[in-house]
């Protein structure tokens, strides 16, 4: 009896605190989410296509490194706005060029795709390391600064109820803003438009699209550089929009959380979406709990946990969710199969 | 002679394409280095690859310390190489060693030190077990959510890793905290240490390496637990249509795995650091893939593989030292030899070698295993 | 000679395979306006490569191609699409997760600005055209969800909605009902009649006489006669086709049939997808009878193999065998028990084709003295692995440079006797047979069909499942018929008329 009543103000207290940490949490959220949801829309856009990329780590890592170093070299020379929109626009050609490496590898070489995606990880920490030791760390300059974000007049900031949805998704840098609107435009495309149909074709059934005179190569390369890209947006929104500096490693595994939120989502722009707000929350509880601490019971409890438990929660998160969604939903069938164009030459 | 002629064909043909993609790795590997020497205070240096290599292979097999470094080091990769290895036999890519193989230090070092009075026989004996077992049970767990639900471990093992670095370093400053120390670390294992048979750190635990290399070619060559485990890996349906219960041998072989990059954890600890601290990191986990992949997955291919990197490992600080050449170039070499391994078509092309047989052929299934979904029939 | 010109020619065409087939030798072909040719051959005679070329999916080493008397170049499908030539391929080229409209337009789209599709467009021109042709057919309708005879009638749409004047079929009446292939036919009278020309590749001699204007017979890549339907029978054709006098029927001679050894008793299982797939199945197989399973494929008869080898848990029902039950036994006891059981599916159940011929022949008794023993039974016993090769590979004739050599590196009719060599023991009870003879050249088939009644003879029950529907009634002494996952009919073979079990096939039994 006491242990029911016990347990039913445990969840009324954690009604409460949710509620009353809610303005707090949903900027976080988003800003959490930023970097898992582009990764899973790079691994959406590869894997609608048929081409599995486990690389999306790797390419976050090269290209949050390659933007961090634009914004840092040019910073004194050209200003912090401009070095900074260089920055952004550096990661997203890394992760192009990324991105045509990958789809090179598994479309025209027919490298295994789990290997390529594993060999870009270990690429990515080498070259980066490799650089940072050598460039960055003896000049001990540090910081290219971060974009400054946009701010809603604080009027429709503190309206009840509409105005923390607002907040967490306007009062945001660029690249945290885009990614709605990235998303939208996305899932529009994949199924209403040519390029989506064309895309869903050649990963279901690369053959079927072969015999109605689809180039099946062209298609695979389009959306994985394409796909890279985002990840590359991703990779600058790590050190120039959410931190400011470079850390070794700093993705820490973003990349595969990206990967276990876009299976989440069914493949979909939107489900990716929405998995990729599902782990930004479990990051942002951590980081909330300690800085808002529950009261009463439930505090006592959440207290009692230690910190570190709150940092492997993304991870463990990770698991159980993969493990329960997994083989429910159906990926492309043609998915992390190499396409042979046969009796050519 | 024409006996030894076919041997030595027999060797050409299993390991030209690994030798040949770590010369054009090297290659390419100069050629970062010389553009990269432009960033640094000396400037465009075109011979630096030279005098970097030079440093490297001094560092390497250069000295009576140098070689020892190399073997030492060697050890955990053979033990990680053939724990990745081994998956790759059941088509499961384990890229879980980093974090098996701290799991399996942490319970060596806690193991060691609570018996660090104890005979030297028992301490070093459980404290091994016991990391064994640490890196089985990290193992197990990937392993069976694969067989049973289907999450893929590529992405299950690389989430342990992060989550066994957070959970260890809590361990360590929680729970097993040994008094006395500035920072937190696990206490002195004592008399639980690997003994040292030459020089001044070979250890124990390189013959133990070793002799696991011929454990694991008996498992998979001899017995019918290892033809299961090949089979799995080659053709899962037919497997199952053979009366083999894939659910079963994926767990074991898994389990296996963690086993074996545990076990690296184990000698690592008890052989050279002797003691666990948050912020010990494994370069272990990638180092274990690319031999691996260099050693095609098989036990003999994997263990001079594992020399090799070894090697690498043992010689850079000096080439770091004597060069300023980042040791990171270690990292990037590797990447370039798992990319040449990968598209050996490459090495092929540049070398023309002839066609052989693709580099690891069980790699399909671990890529058609990808998204998941029980295998047909239901589970068994 | 033609009196009407000839719109397609194809002449010298050759083509050698990098593994070093000649697939195809100096053909030459012409096919003219408003006719139906056929195009017969066994299995593995260079048909499909011929239109293969002709659809520009494979480059000829040699040869020319001619489309009213213009030579061509055909470099890719889009080419030969644009050149008004269709293909339905054997094995449909259709996206299961899409829609008819969308498969059918796929690659030339209706677009609207900016590239949105504008699928109810769509939908009308392909209502316009299904109906033209015939048939109706739902536009929306998710590919996946309808039968395999509609699913081909949307392959035709996809071709003609590209203009197609020259429609290529590959075997279409391989998974068709009797009914179904009427069905097409008359699709295909049609567009005759408005100036299409249709080739037809098959190799059902029946058929091909009764649709094809022309018939253009091809051996082992070359052409070897060529004969209109009036000028000619079937065992003329059959002769053509395999260079030899071939006997159309195999002897089945007659049946002894003893103490019943399969019993399965309201059998019922789900699909891979949770769906109820098998209804309350009765069957009984006694020992030294052969039973065939008639069905349209997708009725159910894959789960009920599955269901009675091991590899799908049934979820309610018995299955005894020899009176011992075994409906939740494991692979491996029922093996014990005496079953073995031939994949329709070599390369994905049947075989290992890295792993060497020997390993594959010991493949089902792996772990069984004498192929393992010592030290809990888990060493392997490698001479009695090749004493078992040997043997195996003289009596069943397969040819093979030694029991080393890979599994992938035999012919298709070779790697089916590795799989029956092993399964056809001589202490077996039951023998489970899922399209044991498919994509086999004639001799091949001949051979398995002698061993499948030999071991009838010698008091195995035999299970056969097949979906050429020739292969069931030639071989069984008993045809039941399999329809939405039940038994709908029984036949004994003297009654079993193509006609009436094709309707059973097609209809299940209710009111046509």
């Amino acid at each position: 009896m006491d242990a029911v009543g016990y347990v039913l103000r445990l969840i009324w207290e954690l009604g409460v605190y949710l509620f009353t940490v809610v303005p707090d949490l949903l900027p976080i959220i988003l800003a959490l989410a930023t970097p898992l949801a582009l990764g899973a829309l790079c691994g959406v856009l590869n894997e609608r296509s048929g081409v599995v990329n486990i690389g999306i780590e790797g390419i976050m890592l090269m290209a949050a490194f390659f933007a961090y170093l634009t914004g840092f070299a040019l910073h004194s020379a050209l200003g912090p706005g401009v070095s900074i929109a260089l920055g952004i626009l550096v990661a997203i050609l890394v992760g192009s060029l990324l991105g045509l490496a990958h789809a090179w590898l598994t479309v025209s070489v027919r490298a295994d795709q789990i290997i390529a995606g594993t060999m870009m990880n270990i690429a990515a920490f080498g070259v980066t390391g490799y650089l940072n030791r050598l460039i960055i760390t003896p000049s001990g300059l540090g910081g290219a600064g971060v974009i400054a974000p946009f701010h809603l007049p604080d009027a429709v900031a503190n309206l009840p109820i509409a105005g923390p949805v607002l907040v967490m998704f306007f009062d945001q840098g660029p690249i945290a803003m885009s990614v709605l609107f990235i998303v939208i435009a996305l899932q529009f495309a994949l199924f209403r438009t040519r390029w989506g149909l064309r895309t869903r074709a050649v990963g279901e059934h690369p053959k079927a699209a072969d015999t109605v005179g689809i180039d099946v190569y062209r298609q695979r390369y389009l959306n994985v550089i394409f796909g890279c890209a985002l990840a590359g947006l991703a990779g600058a929104f790590l050190t120039l929009e959410s931190t400011g500096s470079f850390q070794n490693g700093m993705t820490n595994g973003r990349g595969f959380i990206a990967l276990a939120a876009m299976i989440f989502g069914r493949w979909t722009p939107i489900g990716a979406f929405g998995g990729a707000l599902l782990f930004g929350t479990a990051t942002a509880l951590g980081v909330v709990v300690s800085i808002r601490v529950p009261e009463g019971d439930l505090g006592a409890i959440m207290r009692s946990i230690p910190s570190y438990w709150y940092a492997a929660l993304p991870y463990l998160m990770t698991i159980v969710i993969l493990a329960g969604v997994v083989g429910r939903s159906t990926p492309p069938a043609a998915d992390g199969v190499p396409y042979v164009k046969e009796g050519k030459g | 002679m024409s006996r030894l002629r076919r041997a030595a064909g027999r060797v050409w043909q299993v390991a030209s394409i690994p030798l040949l993609a770590i010369v054009l790795a090297f290659i390419v590997a100069a050629f970062v280095i010389v553009v990269s020497s432009v960033f640094t205070s000396s400037g465009l240096d075109v011979f630096l690859p030279l005098g970097a290599y030079g440093s490297l292979l001094a560092g390497a097999f250069g000295s009576g310390t140098g070689i020892s470094n190399t073997l030492v080091a060697a050890a955990p990769l053979i033990l990680g190489g053939l724990a990745v290895g081994l998956g790759f036999k059941a088509g499961l890519f384990n890229i879980g060693v980093a974090g098996q193989f701290l799991v399996g230090a942490f319970a060596a070092a806690v193991v060691g030190a609570s018996l660090a009075g104890a005979p030297g026989a028992v301490g070093v004996s459980l404290a091994m077990i016991a990391g064994a077992l640490g890196g089985a049970a990290f193992g197990f767990i990937p392993g069976l959510l694969k067989a049973r639900t289907g999450a893929h471990e590529v992405v299950t093992t690389i989430m342990l890793n992060n989550a066994a670095v957070l959970l260890l370093t809590w361990a360590v400053n929680d729970l097993v905290r040994a008094p006395g120390f500035s920072f937190p670390r696990t206490g002195d294992i004592g008399n639980s240490a690997l003994p040292i048979l030459l020089g001044r750190n070979v250890h124990l635990g390189i013959p133990l390496a070793v002799l696991a290399v011929f454990a694991v070619r008996w498992l998979l060559d001899r017995t019918t637990n290892g033809f299961e485990i090949r089979t799995v890996g080659q053709n899962p349906n037919a497997a199952r249509y053979a009366g083999m219960r894939p659910v079963f041998v994926t767990t074991l072989t898994m389990t296996l795995s963690g086993l074996l990059a545990g076990t690296a954890g184990a000698i690592q600890m008890l052989g050279v650091i002797g003691f666990y601290a948050p912020g010990i990191t494994a370069s272990v986990g990638f180092d274990s893939i690319a031999v691996a992949l260099l050693g095609r997955s098989d036990p003999i291919g994997i263990l001079f593989a594992a020399i090799l990197f070894g090697a690498f490992r043992a010689g850079a600080p000096l080439m770091q030292i004597e060069t300023s050449v980042p040791i990171e170039i270690i990292d990037i070499i590797q990447a370039l030899v798992i990319l040449f391994l990968a598209a050996d078509l490459i090495v092929r092309r540049v070398f023309r070698v002839r066609a052989t047989k693709p580099v690891i052929s069980e790699l399909a299934t671990v890529a058609r295993t990808w998204a998941g979904g029980t295998p047909p029939g239901g589970t068994p | 000679m033609s009196e009407v010109p000839a719109v397609l020619e194809m002449r010298g065409i050759t083509k050698r395979f990098p593994t070093g087939t000649l697939a195809n030798d100096a053909i030459d072909l012409e096919v003219r306006k408003g006719e139906i040719h056929a195009l017969l051959g066994e299995n593995g005679a260079g048909k499909s490569t011929l239109m293969n070329i002709l659809y520009g999916l494979v480059t000829p080493d040699e040869g020319e191609i001619r489309i009213d008397a213009q030579p061509i170049t055909i470099h890719d499908p889009a080419d030969a699409i644009a050149r008004g030539i269709g293909m339905v391929h054997q094995h449909f080229m259709l996206i299961p997760v899409l829609s008819v409209a969308e498969n059918v337009v796929l690659g030339q789209e209706i677009v609207r600005a900016g590239g949105v599709l504008d699928l109810s467009e769509a939908g009308t021109r392909i209502n316009l055209l299904a109906k033209k042709l015939g048939f109706d057919i739902d536009p929306s309708s998710k590919i996946e969800g309808l039968s395999v005879g509609q699913q081909q009638r949307v392959e035709i749409l996809k071709a003609i909605y590209r203009n197609a004047r020259i429609l290529v079929l590959d075997e279409p009446t391989a998974v068709l009902t009797p009914q179904e292939t009427r069905e097409i036919f008359e699709v295909l009278r049609r567009l005759r009649s408005e100036g299409a020309s249709i080739i037809f590749i098959s190799h059902k001699l029946d058929e091909v006489l009764e649709i094809a204007d022309r018939i253009t017979v091809i051996r082992r890549g070359k052409v070897v006669g060529s004969r209109r339907p009036r000028e000619t029978n079937a065992n003329d054709l059959a002769e053509l086709m395999v260079g030899r006098a071939v006997s159309l029927r195999v002897d089945r001679g007659r049946s002894h049939p003893g103490e019943s050894m399969l019993e399965v008793a309201g059998l019922r299982a789900k699909n891979d997808r949770g769906q109820d797939v098998l209804h309350d199945i009765d069957l009984s197989v006694h020992a030294g009878e052969i039973v065939g399973i008639a069905g349209v494929a997708g009725n159910g008869q894959e789960e009920l193999v599955e269901a009675l080898i091991g590899l799908r848990k049934p979820t309610g029902g018995r299955i005894r065998l020899g009176g011992h039950d075994l409906t939740h036994a494991s692979v491996d006891e029922r093996r014990d028990r005496g079953m073995a059981f031939v994949p329709a599916d070599r390369h994905k159940y049947g075989l290992v084709l890295t792993y060497p011929l020997d390993d594959n022949l010991a493949l089902t008794r792996y772990g069984d003295r004498p192929f393992a023993g010592g030290f809990a039974g888990i060493i392997r016993n490698f001479r009695a692995i090749a004493e078992n090769a040997i043997r195996l590979m003289k009596e069943f004739d397969i040819r093979a440079p030694d029991p080393k050599v890979p599994a992938g590196t035999l012919s298709g009719g070779n790697q089916q006797k590795v799989v029956v060599a092993r399964e056809f023991r001589h202490d077996l009870r039951l023998l489970v047979l899922d399209q044991p003879t498919r994509g086999l050249d004639v001799g091949s088939i001949e051979f398995i069909h002698k061993q499948v009644i030999g071991r009838r003879d010698s008091g195995a029950a035999v299970l056969l499942v097949s979906a050429e529907l020739d292969e069931v009634l030639d071989l069984s002494d008993r045809v039941l018929v399999m329809f939405r996952g039940r038994v709908v009919g029984t036949f004994l073979a003297d009654e079993a008329q193509r006609e009436k079990v094709g309707l059973l096939m097609a209809t299940g039994g209710a009111a046509a």
